[in-house]
């Protein structure tokens, strides 16, 4: 089964509820980092950095050559991006605006194109007892999360296995999937795919607007999901009504309080700080499994 | 010779516009008859890679120069490429812009002046 953990607004725990439920479960699970600008579960780990392998992530980009160019224009016109213009008699690449996609190499009649890396991040791994942890660190001042969003999901259980219930039917271990915020294609393509989505929420007017935007994003998507509100017992009770008219679970409630914040200061899980919420966490687990046996049974 | 002023407005007494990729009309001016002509900028509401998209369309226009406020380094790299002279930091009425630039008042750059803008 694959969780993924997303959420509107940024900063409202995601990666508290990620982690705490990665290392809550007694199996072995697979925590994906994919908020690749920002990833930071790893910092909730105890890892050292001798501990992580990595190893650099490209996409491809087009290099034309000049002598078979004819400037027909094809490939600029393709590009929906614009990283190709087209002048008189020459193209210009721009290497900053590709999107990797291939496209004009396969639009090039004059087989006028190669292709050359250009690395846009890393892959990480590591490994705790109960955890192997994933994650996509993106180059600074590179914007194209998807595609190491993407080559992270693609180590999901290993092995080619993807697609919703795919782990599953290959007995792999449950995935979490720690999604970066907001409602763009970075957050889209990290839920995707995945079994449930829980998507982390507080009790503010920005944390309702942001959660609102999720849940028509998640809507569209046709993805079974539930509420975690962070900070539940300050703030104004609107989240707790939204859920309520949208039918949506309200599978946890973590309090505000400093002991949490503490842990997280130094590093830790919620569930070292209050072993109550490993229990928590269990049990929301069972509870999302029933949710995704119900929605199974759809027709 | 043509040139491009960026606008905001349909006619030689719009200011012009400060954003070269986005502005929202191209003025035309054809400096042997003295005609202008507009049009509405069709890349302005793109989503990336403006600057290329409107550097592109002024090559293809056959633009001797270009008059705008501000120029990012992917735009400037096209039409320095396409030999299209830049003259940033134009203000006031496209008219006067035209005036002064005739004039040569206008110092033309060697380099984008300002950063890339991806949205």
């Amino acid at each position: 089964m694959t969780i993924s953990v997303a959420s509107g607004k940024g900063g409202t725990g995601k990666t508290t509820v990620a982690v705490g439920l990665a290392l809550a479960l007694e199996q072995q699970v697979q925590l994906l980092d994919c908020d690749v600008e920002e990833p930071n579960s790893h910092l909730f780990l105890q890892l050292g950095p001798e501990s992580r392998s990595s190893e650099d992530f490209s996409i491809l980009v087009p290099r034309i050559d000049d002598d078979k160019c004819t400037a027909c224009g094809l490939c600029s016109s393709f590009c929906e991006y614009n990283a190709l213009a087209r002048l008189k008699d020459k193209l210009l690449v721009f290497d900053n605006l590709c999107h990797g996609c291939g496209g004009c190499k396969i639009v090039c009649p004059e087989d006028a194109i190669t292709e050359v890396p250009w690395p846009i991040g890393k892959l990480v791994s590591a490994r705790v007892p109960g955890v192997d942890l994933l994650y996509g660190d993106l180059n600074s001042g590179e914007v194209l999360a998807p595609p190491l969003i993407r080559a992270v999901k693609r180590q999901i259980g290993g092995s080619a296995s993807e697609g919703p219930g795919g782990t599953e039917a290959s007995g792999g271990p449950p995935v979490i999937i720690d999604s970066p915020p907001g409602t763009t294609c970075p957050m889209v393509t990290a839920v995707k795919d995945s079994d449930f989505s829980l998507l982390v929420t507080e009790n503010t007017p920005f944390g309702l607007h942001d959660l609102e935007l999720a849940v028509q994003v998640l809507s569209d998507l046709d993805m079974p999901m539930g509420v975690v509100i962070n900070r539940a017992d300050i703030g104004r009770s609107d989240v707790e009504e939204f859920c309520r008219k949208k039918n949506l679970p309200v599978l946890m409630r973590i309090p505000y309080s400093r002991e949490i914040a503490e842990f997280y200061a130094r590093g830790e899980s919620i569930v070292a700080a209050d072993p109550d919420f490993r229990r928590h966490f269990q049990e929301m687990y069972s509870r999302i499994e029933a949710l995704v046996a119900e929605e199974g049974q759809k027709p | 010779m043509k040139i491009c002023i960026t606008s905001q407005g349909e006619d030689r007494a719009s200011n012009v516009d400060p954003r070269f990729g986005r502005c929202a009309h191209f003025c035309f001016y054809d400096t042997e008859s003295g005609d202008y002509r507009f049009e509405p900028n069709e890349f302005a509401a793109g989503v990336g890679g403006v600057g290329v998209q409107t550097s592109q369309y002024m090559a293809e226009q056959e633009v001797g120069a270009v008059l705008t406020g501000q120029v990012g380094p992917n735009a400037f790299k096209t039409l320095n490429a396409a030999g299209i002279e830049v003259y940033p930091n134009a203000e006031g009425t496209v008219e006067s812009a035209v005036q002064a630039f005739l004039a040569g008042e206008f110092e033309k750059t060697g380099g984008p002046t300002g950063p890339a803008r991806h949205a």
